[in-house]
C-alpha cells in the first residue's frame, strides 16, 4: 500500500484539483442520505406521544444546531493550524466553513423558534441554550466581518484566527448548558453515557440527516474553497493556465 | 405509513406551519448557498480570464 503524502495537497495548487473531484462524491451522498432520512422523517418514525406531529422538526433542528457547533470546531481547528504552521490552505479551510457554520447556526435558531411557538407558547426566551447558540451566530458574523475587514488576506486570517480560537469556549457551555443551568430547553436527546431516549426508527432518522447536513457541508466548504482559492490566487500562472480551457 | 390521507400529510396534525416552516426554511437555505457559490466561481473565474486578456494584450495591472 502506497502512503499518500497529505503535505502535498497542503499547497492550494493541489488542493484546487482533488477538492473538484471529491464535491460530486459528497453532493451525491449528500442526496442519497437525506432522501433516506427524509423518508424515515416522515413515513416510518412514529408521532410523538406528547408533541404530535411538531417534533418532526427535530429532524432539522437537531442536525443543523450539532452542525452549528462541528463547523465551528472545525474553523477554530483550521485557524489554529493556519497560525501554528503558517499555511495559506487552512486560512483558506477557515474562510470556507464560516458562512456554512452560520446558516446553520441561523437555521437552528429559527427552526427552534419555529419548534418553541406551538410547544413552549413563545417564540424565543432568554434561556442558557437559546442564548450561547445565538451568541455563535455572532461570532460567525464577527468572524466573516473581521476577515472581510483586511485587504490582505494573510493578515485577515490571522486576525480571524484569534477571534475563532477565543470564540471556542463558547461551544461547550452551550453543549452543556441545559446540564449546567436549569433551562426550558430539553436535554441531551443522544449522550455517550445513557441508552437514547427516543424509539429507533426516529433516532436512526435523525443520525441518517446528520450524515447529509455532514456531507453536504464538506461539498459546499469544498466549492467555496476553491472559490477563495481562485480569488486568492488570481494572479498565480496555474490558476491563469486553468481556466484558459474553459469557455 | 401512518397517514390516512395526503391532507393528512400536508396537514401534520395542526403543526403544518411549524413543521414546513422548518424543512422549506432549511431547503431554501441551502438552495440560496448552492446557486449564490455558483456564481460567485463564475466571477472569480471571469475576473482571472480578463486579467489574463488583458496581459496579452500588454496591459500592466496595479491591482
Amino acid at each position: 500500500m502506497s502512503r499518500i503524502n497529505w503535505f502535498k495537497y497542503s499547497s492550494p495548487q493541489t488542493f484546487y484539483p482533488l477538492a473538484g473531484k471529491l464535491v460530486p462524491v459528497f453532493y451525491a451522498l449528500a442526496i442519497v442520505l437525506a432522501a433516506v432520512g427524509l423518508y424515515l422523517s416522515f413515513f416510518v418514525a412514529p408521532t410523538d406521544f406528547q408533541q404530535g406531529e411538531a417534533y418532526r422538526i427535530i429532524f432539522v433542528h437537531v442536525p443543523a444546531a450539532w452542525m452549528s457547533m462541528v463547523i465551528y470546531l472545525a474553523m477554530a481547528g483550521w485557524a489554529a493550524l493556519g497560525l501554528a504552521l503558517n499555511a495559506r490552505l487552512s486560512g483558506m479551510m477557515a474562510q470556507a466553513l464560516a458562512p456554512t457554520g452560520a446558516m446553520f447556526t441561523f437555521l437552528a435558531l429559527v427552526t427552534g423558534s419555529l419548534w418553541g411557538k406551538p410547544m413552549w407558547g413563545a417564540w424565543w426566551v432568554w434561556d442558557a441554550r437559546l442564548t450561547s447558540e445565538l451568541i455563535l451566530l455572532f461570532l460567525y458574523i464577527g468572524f466573516i466581518a473581521l476577515q472581510a475587514s483586511f485587504d490582505d488576506p494573510r493578515r485577515a486570517d490571522r486576525a480571524g484566527a484569534l477571534l475563532a480560537i477565543v470564540g471556542a469556549v463558547n461551544v461547550p457551555i452551550i453543549y452543556f448548558s441545559v446540564k449546567w443551568w436549569s433551562t426550558l430547553h430539553q436535554g441531551a436527546t443522544i449522550s455517550m453515557t445513557a441508552a437514547p431516549k427516543m424509539a429507533n426508527t426516529m433516532l436512526t432518522g435523525m443520525l441518517l440527516m446528520s450524515l447529509a447536513f455532514w456531507a453536504y457541508t464538506i461539498a459546499i466548504v469544498l466549492v467555496r474553497v476553491r472559490c477563495i482559492i481562485l480569488e486568492r490566487e488570481r494572479r498565480a500562472d496555474w490558476v491563469a493556465e486553468l481556466t484558459e480551457g474553459k469557455a | 405509513m401512518h397517514w390516512d390521507s395526503v391532507h393528512a400529510f400536508f396537514n401534520m396534525g395542526g403543526y403544518a406551519f411549524y413543521v414546513w416552516g422548518s424543512f422549506g426554511l432549511t431547503l431554501l437555505a441551502v438552495v440560496w448557498e448552492v446557486v449564490g457559490l455558483s456564481q460567485r466561481r463564475k466571477q472569480a473565474i471571469r475576473v482571472i480570464k480578463q486579467a489574463s486578456l488583458l496581459k496579452q494584450a500588454g496591459v500592466e495591472q496595479t491591482y
